[in-house]
């Protein structure tokens, strides 16, 4: 029993099946539910594999070697983001300087407010640093964090957070806002919640999504230049 | 779809390339979606073209490829436990001024272009 327990937890078939089993349910609880919020296919299978990791005691970094194979597609389907962006190209039209000026703005916004929350707060100034990159898109969070001295395995895991939470808040919060505009609401939700925000507002409509892909391309651009500014003023 | 997502997997390397080569803080995949962007604004496939067709299946499945990421989370749950109120007043407050400032301001200076 043991020896199947060993296979079934570090066997890159059983952990691929789980989590396509998992997102699956994802996707009939949105669909089920009309699309509330909550109701994200990420998020249901975060918590569904996530409650199974720790109950079966896999080891996160065999989850890790076990699911490279959806991972990733990762790469392949931030290109496609091209796609969308193609097909909305003509409702850019009076909208590149805005877009410019709100991302710059909203990524310097971001950074400083993230690293005077956390010191405010009460959390150390590694914290602070670790946690100021989190509107970056994984890949560079995790640069970044490494370049200013932060904790980059836990920058990424905010940027998660960040993604996640924006793809179940996000609309919800713009809509209070009364941003209605689609292209806005893609931008913002890009520019804070990077990918994981992107495909929620593929799901909301293209053109949202399209925008939103922009934004993450873009954000992950401003962070890294604003960074350097920051900590030369901060740390 | 073989073509198509050979056209994808070619701009992903071209980005990862120029990024090793340039040194520019980006992820070679969003440095390849601005070249597969360039590519199509100037080729302009046909609509039933493979680059299409891969591009809306795998675009329809995005929340799945970030599963991994997110389930590596449940390794960190002590660590967010112990800082659980600078994490939480961080994140969410940061989150939500970068939201409030990048819509505000691209909503109010679009409505102005147009008007």
């Amino acid at each position: 029993m043991a020896d199947v327990l060993d296979w079934a937890t570090t066997s890159p078939l059983v952990l691929l099946f789980v989590t396509l089993l998992a997102y699956r349910l994802g996707v009939w609880a949105r669909d089920r539910s009309g699309g509330h919020p909550l109701a994200q296919p990420v998020l249901v299978a975060i918590v569904l594999v996530g409650v199974l990791v720790l109950a079966l005691d896999v080891d996160p970094a065999d989850y890790r070697a076990g699911t490279t194979l959806i991972a990733f597609w990762l790469g392949p389907a931030t290109v496609a983001l091209a796609v969308p962006l193609h097909r909305q190209v003509r409702r850019l039209r009076g909208l590149v300087l805005p877009i410019l000026l709100g991302i710059g703005l909203g990524a310097l916004v971001s950074i400083l407010t993230a690293w005077g929350l956390v010191v405010l707060a009460g959390g150390g100034e590694e914290l602070a640093r670790t946690m100021s990159t989190k509107s970056a898109t994984t890949p560079v969070s995790i640069a970044l964090s490494e370049t200013i001295g932060g904790i980059p395995a836990l920058s990424a895991v905010f940027s998660v957070i960040a993604g996640v939470g924006g793809a179940v808040a996000g609309p919800t919060v713009l809509s209070w806002l009364r941003v209605r505009d689609e292209r806005a609401r893609g931008i913002a939700l890009g520019s804070v919640s990077h990918g994981i925000g992107t495909s929620r507002a593929l799901h909301e409509s293209e053109t949202e999504g399209a925008f939103a892909g922009l934004a993450m391309g873009l954000t992950a651009l401003a962070t890294s230049l604003w960074l350097p500014l920051v900590v030369l003023l901060l740390g | 779809m073989l073509v198509g997502l050979t056209w994808l997997l070619g701009c992903q390397v071209a980005g990862e390339l120029l990024v090793r080569a340039t040194g520019v803080p980006l992820p070679g995949p969003v440095v390849g979606m601005a070249l597969l962007f360039v590519v199509l604004q100037w080729r302009r496939p046909a609509p039933e073209a493979g680059v299409f067709a891969v591009s809306d299946v795998l675009l329809r499945h995005l929340q799945l490829f970030f599963v991994p990421a997110g389930v590596g989370v449940v390794a960190y749950l002590a660590l967010l436990r112990d800082a659980a109120l600078p994490v939480t007043v961080g994140l969410v407050g940061s989150w939500l001024a970068g939201l409030v400032v990048t819509g505000g301001l691209v909503a109010l200076l679009g409505r102005r272009a147009r008007g």
